[in-house]
């Protein structure tokens, strides 16, 4: 079945002209009408576009031109500007917001051939960890309905787990490609901060944003990388650094590769996850890596420290949505004053407000040293932690997840308990690095997450470990039932 | 250290969020709890650490030629506004 084929076999069936981009995305589009409902995956379709688009990419085939990503359909994450397609960072407040351009990414995977299927649901303005304060409704697991995906990127995680689509963009702030991947098993890639442009992302935090993919294999994720990766001179925090060729490298053998076994994520961790980890070490040391224990002793700090550089951060960046240029506005305004408190206390929902006024207490005068710069403290002891294990070791692992999928409603009382879902993803957004989440098991039927972390730029070393993994196991051909066929 | 109702009236003000009453409990009992959460920091001994503002060492702010580079694209990046007369954005009164 198509949905079920890796990005290489369609590329390859594209090319030998077996199939048609058209007839491949017209396979997606009825799966999405047949299927999405259930899961609430999308916030907008682009089924006309995405034809238009097919037909294209079928024209550029026809004259002999070929890409690993030319006629394959994909899914981008709610929050990249689509120019002239509705784009609302899953918020009431951008409910009204037709993009006007197109970001970085959506213009690179364009430029390679892929065909826009849709815009996919997400946490409201990307912040949380189950796809549940999106103003479009929450978004479902389709292993089990009744569980959350993950989030932020809920959407793009469901959709790629449902094969609805072989590829989904999404963005990793505090662990919103990782988490999501691992709770429905499939391969989720956080590239390294400033590898990926942010233009035309809409920002959350803006030390801690990262545009990433989801997909059902290291391979396939490498081939989008290829095209989303390298400077832009758009965003001042690109980083000019060459772009590897990341697919060339993925067999490389893992005979000597270095992995450390990160202390603070092994201590306390649940049995079976546990026993999930210790099989996935067993694979990597029978691929000849070594496994080694490290210790990051700040690592503990992680989720206090993002929560509060993160909201400092997202208190700045949703300044910009007042009511009078774009977005939201309220009803007869009496003045000012009130045509943005009301416009953005309606426009936003509920854990927005929170990270913004917890933004705005740690920035305040009185409150800034003994906070906000308390926590950009912690977080230098925590990267210069990694810095000093990445001497020792060429990657880290760990488990993505404290726990598989939770239930829909079962944290959203209790935002410091939804917080402590992103204990192990944190760090490598504090600290900038690479990540990725791939499956490696099941816990009461649910899939389970491993989590590869490498230092700055150690894509293509992450890729290669994941891929090997990947080739001595099958957890990440898994489909949940009632969506192989 | 809770956070009292009139701190969390201060702070909404200060970030523009109209709270109503019905909403303030919930608000000032979450705000307390994640500000309890992120206190765990200040037992933290951080002397002599220099913050981090960003992830990567060594980056500064890029800048480039001051040549014009963009044209004029107002009237497509007002389609979105709320109210625009005359290219200008329309608020209520601001100055008496």
């Amino acid at each position: 079945m198509l949905h079920n084929l890796f990005i290489g076999e369609l590329a390859e069936r594209l090319s030998r002209r077996e199939i048609s981009s058209v007839e491949l995305t017209r396979h997606f589009l009825s799966r999405i009408e047949r299927l999405n409902p259930a899961l609430n995956a999308f916030i907008t379709l682009t089924g006309d576009q995405a034809l238009s688009s097919a037909a294209a990419a079928d024209a550029r085939l026809g004259r002999g031109e070929r890409g690993p990503l030319l006629g394959i359909p994909l899914i981008h994450k709610d929050i990249f500007c689509t120019d002239g397609v509705k784009t609302t960072c899953g918020s009431r407040m951008l409910d009204n917001f037709i993009a006007p351009y197109d970001a970085t990414v959506v213009t690179r995977l364009k430029g390679a051939g892929t065909v826009m299927l849709g815009k996919s649901n997400m946490d409201e303005f990307a912040m949380g960890s189950s796809n549940e304060t999106s103003y479009y409704g929450p978004v479902k697991n389709p292993w089990d309905t009744a569980k959350v995906p993950g989030g932020s990127s809920g959407g793009s995680a469901a959709a790629t787990a449902a094969r609805l689509a072989p590829l989904a963009t999404g963005t990793d702030t505090g662990g919103s490609i990782r988490q999501p991947a691992a709770l429905t098993g499939v391969t989720g890639l956080k590239p390294t901060y400033g590898r990926v442009s942010r233009y035309g992302m809409i920002a959350f935090a803006s030390s801690l944003d990262q545009a990433g993919v989801f997909a059902r294999s290291a391979g396939d994720a490498a081939a989008a990388l290829q095209v989303m990766a390298g400077f832009d001179p758009r965003d001042s925090t690109s980083v000019d650094v060459p772009v590897p060729d990341y697919s060339k490298t993925l067999s490389q053998p893992l005979k000597g590769m270095k992995i450390g076994l990160l202390r603070e994520f092994f201590a306390d961790l649940e049995p079976r996850n546990a026993a999930l980890l210790e099989d996935a070490l067993s694979i990597f040391t029978g691929l000849g890596a070594e496994t080694r224990e490290v210790s990051l002793p700040h690592l503990p700090l992680s989720v206090p420290t993002y929560y509060v550089v993160a909201p400092a951060e997202c208190s700045s960046n949703l300044s910009r949505f007042d009511g009078v240029r774009y977005g939201y506005r309220c009803e007869n305004p009496k003045d000012l004053m009130d045509l943005y408190k009301r416009s953005r206390g309606e426009g936003f929902g509920a854990e927005v407000k929170r990270r913004i006024m917890t933004g705005t207490y740690v920035l305040s005068a009185g409150y800034f040293d003994a906070y906000y710069l308390k926590a950009q403290k912690a977080r230098r002891l925590i990267t210069d932690d990694f810095r000093s294990a990445f001497e020792k070791v060429d990657l880290v692992i760990g488990p993505t997840t404290p726990t598989p999928a939770f239930d829909i409603g079962a944290k959203m009382n209790d935002p410091v308990l939804m917080y402590l879902n992103d204990i192990y993803t944190i760090g490598a957004n504090l600290a900038g690095l690479p990540g990725v989440s791939v499956p490696c098991g099941f816990v009461d039927g649910l899939p389970m997450g491993l989590q590869l972390i490498g230092p700055h730029f150690a894509e293509a070393k992450l890729l290669n470990a994941a891929h090997q993994y990947q080739q001595a196991t099958d957890w990440h051909t898994h489909a949940p039932r009632g969506y192989e066929s | 250290m809770s956070l009292t109702r009139q701190d969390v009236e201060k702070i909404a003000h200060l970030a523009r969020l109209s709270i109503t009453a019905q909403e303030m409990p919930v608000y000032v009992s979450s705000l307390s709890s994640i500000v309890d959460f992120v206190d765990e920091l200040s037992r933290t001994d951080t002397e002599g650490v220099v913050p981090m503002a960003h992830p990567l060492d060594g980056q500064h702010q890029r800048l480039r030629a001051d040549v014009v580079s963009e044209s004029d694209t107002h009237e497509k990046y007002q389609l979105n506004a709320p109210a625009v007369t005359a290219g200008l954005y329309v608020v209520p009164r601001v100055i008496e």
